[in-house]
């Protein structure tokens, strides 16, 4: 297996889940955030249309976050490592958020009786799903930037805050908010059976794409000084005319379809769309897995280690990918006969 | 408090919590599946809604057992960053398999809480089955992992490097199968014990209550063999600590001298600096025989390990003694079950046994958590056994305490959630004249939820 690309197929399944938990899992945040700012005459139903989507579904589409986890830290070690020193104030007020929005979910579920109850535990999953992504975004910014470096005897301020606590980190989490909140909107537009519900998902998806183009304006001006590698990468690599182009149409083709009112095309192009500005984000990182300076070669784990993940990786797809298939079967087969 | 032992007490802290969902996510489902299958044998709607109350609990408490979780995977690497960039690429491997296992547990449990109207009854029944499985063997994978850390196999030292790595060696780990099975008994035994106990107690209120009585009867059904089986299991388990981590072992029993034909300890309080111990009652013989099947062997001391490399000899024989001191009481509740079983009478008639079982409730997560603290506390100073040491792992990130503090008071305020809405959960079950009023004229089982 020697001739294998190990280091390339790890760091593949790596993107993969990244990929899986921003289309599936964002999606579920993005309903927090339409959960938090459910208006109007229908926003009760809203927010029941939200719960009844989410709710079988959620636990395992947070699964594929520990999957990233997992893969980092058998795969790329000493990234992992090092990730988690420089980026332990947000990854842990995240956790907090990953704690209080699981728990808050299930617990209105469960607790159906009183409404100021429902509610209380309504707002907490709301506001928990706005601050999650925000801050998973930014831990993305902070490592597109350059910000996690070899910890040397530096001030706890430079060591521990301010590789995030910057203007590209926190554009970064602003997009991934955006995206999230999108994805949802698109998506329950397909959801939802009753036009009015629809509609009121259809004006939320286009506000938010339409919010996308000048946040992701702002992250690239603002990557030009704080991540120049990666600037340089989606400015002038030999790929990049054609990811932004593809993107580019992605990002119209869902927003034209959601303004026709083709909800189903709508939710194809915009998770395209989505899963298009994660691999940009992880081509222009290409090979370094901490920009400046660790590669993804730098952190690999030993052969023999990279030969059994990517084989147990391969193992469990098989039989993970008929189950989460026959999971999505269910609940789609029901809603279509509801 | 200094950096290190704040990360030590926040890992505690989120360990202790994350447990107790472990091990109820475990053994639910394996309830709730016999709930349903009898159901279906059946067709008497007590089981039905035994399954669907089981389910309900199992979907609240498996939900903070899997963010619980979750926050364990991020703190392997906030925490121990020393630890995760030597061990990752050795022990990786089972905690990718319970990425998996756990994978279809969330996949499976999706499809059994929302599925009920939706799959066939067969259909929906495996994947009952397929939870209870996957969850029983993430329990697995996980526990190898911290197998590993007491008796680390698969790579060899150089220059303080891992080199020659096999992960397949690791996972093979001798620690790994007595840890193993003494785990996921545990986790069978406490939730069969805590469901019984509640079942119990509602029984001791309404004695005649069919629906407590058939769910008290499938918790002893889970309960009794994981109890009787459990000493069986220990002994194995001492065994293998005895060969592989003498000073966990000698510390387990306050063992300080070496001697031969040692005795066993019950109870008593050690003094490390006067290297004796008070107050405990001492059975000849007995620990060499714990240690080795053979009551006359030598049993290795603390004597014999550098006093810097010692574990906190108070709390790791404390904890050993209530572990052991629950399981006792346990075997005994669960012989008398048996008895009560095997006379195939009412259940309600036994108010001597359903007290004790009202007792017997917590102690399965006591003693859970109590060998817990042993393995783990009774390992220190090492994080990894002999190779790595703990105040080498932790985080150089400072002022530690602020993440612990604000975790433990989060936990706090979940486990107040989550007990108060249990109680509203279990204080719901249907009472005998509401079973009357919806049961009796159709047979027809009520199809909400």
């Amino acid at each position: 297996m020697a001739e294998w690309p190990l280091v390339e197929l790890t760091a593949a399944a790596c993107l993969a889940a990244i990929t899986a938990y921003v289309l599936f899992a964002g999606a579920d945040f993005g309903g927090g955030v339409w959960d938090l700012f459910a208006t109007g005459p229908r926003a009760r139903r809203q927010r029941a249309l939200i719960a009844d989507t989410i709710g079988p579904i959620w636990e395992a589409n947070h699964v594929w976050l520990i999957l990233v986890v997992v893969i980092l830290f058998t795969g790329f070690p000493v990234a992992y490592a090092r990730l988690s020193v420089s980026l332990h104030i947000p990854l842990t007020l995240m956790l907090i958020g990953v704690v209080l929005r699981g728990s808050a979910f299930t617990f209105r579920s469960y607790d159906r009786r009183d409404d100021d109850v429902q509610r209380r535990w309504g707002l907490v999953f709301a506001v928990a799903s706005l601050i999650t992504p925000l801050l998973l975004g930014v831990a993305a910014g902070a490592v597109a930037a350059g910000g996690v470096t070899p910890p040397g005897a530096r001030s706890f301020t430079a060591a521990y805050v301010a590789p995030w606590l910057a203007p590209f980190p926190i554009a970064i989490g602003v997009l991934t908010l955006l995206l999230f909140a999108f994805l949802a909107a698109v998506y329950l537009t397909v959801e939802a059976k009753d036009p009015m519900l629809t509609g009121d998902f259809r004006a939320r998806g286009l506000v938010a794409g339409l919010l996308l183009l000048p946040g992701a304006g702002v992250a690239l001006y603002l990557a030009r000084t704080e991540a120049p590698w990666v600037f340089d990468e989606l400015t002038s690599a030999s790929w990049a005319p054609v990811l932004h182009l593809l993107t580019g149409s992605a990002a119209v083709c869902a927003l034209g379809a959601l303004w026709r009112r083709h909800y189903r095309v709508a939710r194809t192009a915009a998770a395209v769309q989505a899963a298009l500005i994660v691999v940009g984000w992880a081509m222009a990182q290409w090979p370094y897995i901490l920009p400046p300076t660790m590669s993804v070669y730098d952190a690999a784990a030993p052969t023999a280690t990279l030969t059994l993940l990517v084989g147990a990786l391969a193992a469990g797809a098989v039989i993970l990918l008929p189950a989460l298939a026959y999971l999505f079967a269910i609940f789609g087969r029901a809603e279509k006969s509801r | 408090m200094s950096d290190l032992l704040a990360a030590r007490s926040q890992m505690a802290v989120s360990l202790a919590f994350h447990i107790v969902f472990a091990v109820i996510g475990i053994g639910m489902p394996v309830l709730m599946v016999i709930a349903e299958r009898r159901w279906l044998v059946t067709r008497d709607p007590h089981y039905l809604e035994l399954a669907r109350r089981w389910a309900k609990g199992t979907a609240i408490l498996f939900a903070v057992g899997a963010v619980s979780g979750t926050v364990l995977s991020f703190e392997l690497g906030l925490l121990w960053p020393g630890f995760m960039e030597f061990a990752g690429p050795i022990i990786g491997m089972p905690f990718s398999l319970e990425g998996f296992a756990f994978f279809m547990e969330a996949i499976f449990l999706g499809i059994y809480l929302y599925g009920w109207d939706r799959i066939s009854e067969r259909a929906h029944l495996w994947a009952g089955v397929l939870v209870a499985v996957s969850g029983a063997l993430s329990g697995v994978f996980v526990v190898i992992a911290n197998a590993w850390m007491n008796a680390p196999t698969g790579f060899t030292v150089v220059n303080g490097v891992a080199t020659g790595i096999d992960p397949l060696q690791a996972l093979q780990t001798p620690a790994a199968f007595p840890q193993a099975l003494h785990m996921t008994l545990a986790a069978y035994a406490a939730t069969g014990f805590g469901a019984a106990g509640i079942h119990a107690a509602m029984l001791l209120r309404q004695p005649a209550n069919a629906f407590h009585q058939r769910g008290l009867r499938i918790a002893l059904l889970m309960a009794i063999p994981a109890a009787l089986l459990q000493p069986l299991s220990g002994h194995h388990s001492a065994g293998f600590v005895a060969a592989t981590q003498p000073a966990k072992f000698a510390a387990m029993e306050s063992l300080f001298e070496t001697q031969a034909a040692a005795p066993l300890l019950i109870g008593g309080w050690p003094d490390p600096t006067r290297r004796e111990v008070r107050y405990g009652v001492e059975i000849p013989g007995a620990l060499s025989f714990l240690a080795t099947n053979d009551f006359g062997a030598t049993v290795p001391g603390l004597d014999q390990v550098p006093r810097e490399d010692w574990p906190n000899v108070r709390v790791t024989h404390v904890a050993f003694q209530v572990m052991v001191a629950c399981g006792v009481v346990m075997l005994a509740a669960g012989l008398l079950g048996w008895r009560a079983l095997a006379q195939r009478d009412d259940l309600a008639e036994h108010r001597r046994l359903l007290r004790l079982l009202v007792v017997a409730a917590p102690l399965g997560f006591v003693a859970t958590e109590a060998g817990w603290v042993v393995t783990e506390v009774g390992r220190q100073p090492w994080v990894i056994q002999g190779v790595l040491r703990t105040a080498d792992a932790v985080t150089p990130m400072p002022g530690l305490i602020v993440p612990f503090l604000g975790f433990t008071v989060l936990y706090l305020l979940l486990a107040v959630a989550v007990v108060w809405l249990l109680r509203r959960q279990i204080l719901g079950a249907p009472n005998d004249t509401e079973w009357r009023r919806r049961h009796e004229p159709t047979t027809q089982p009520t199809t909400h939820g």
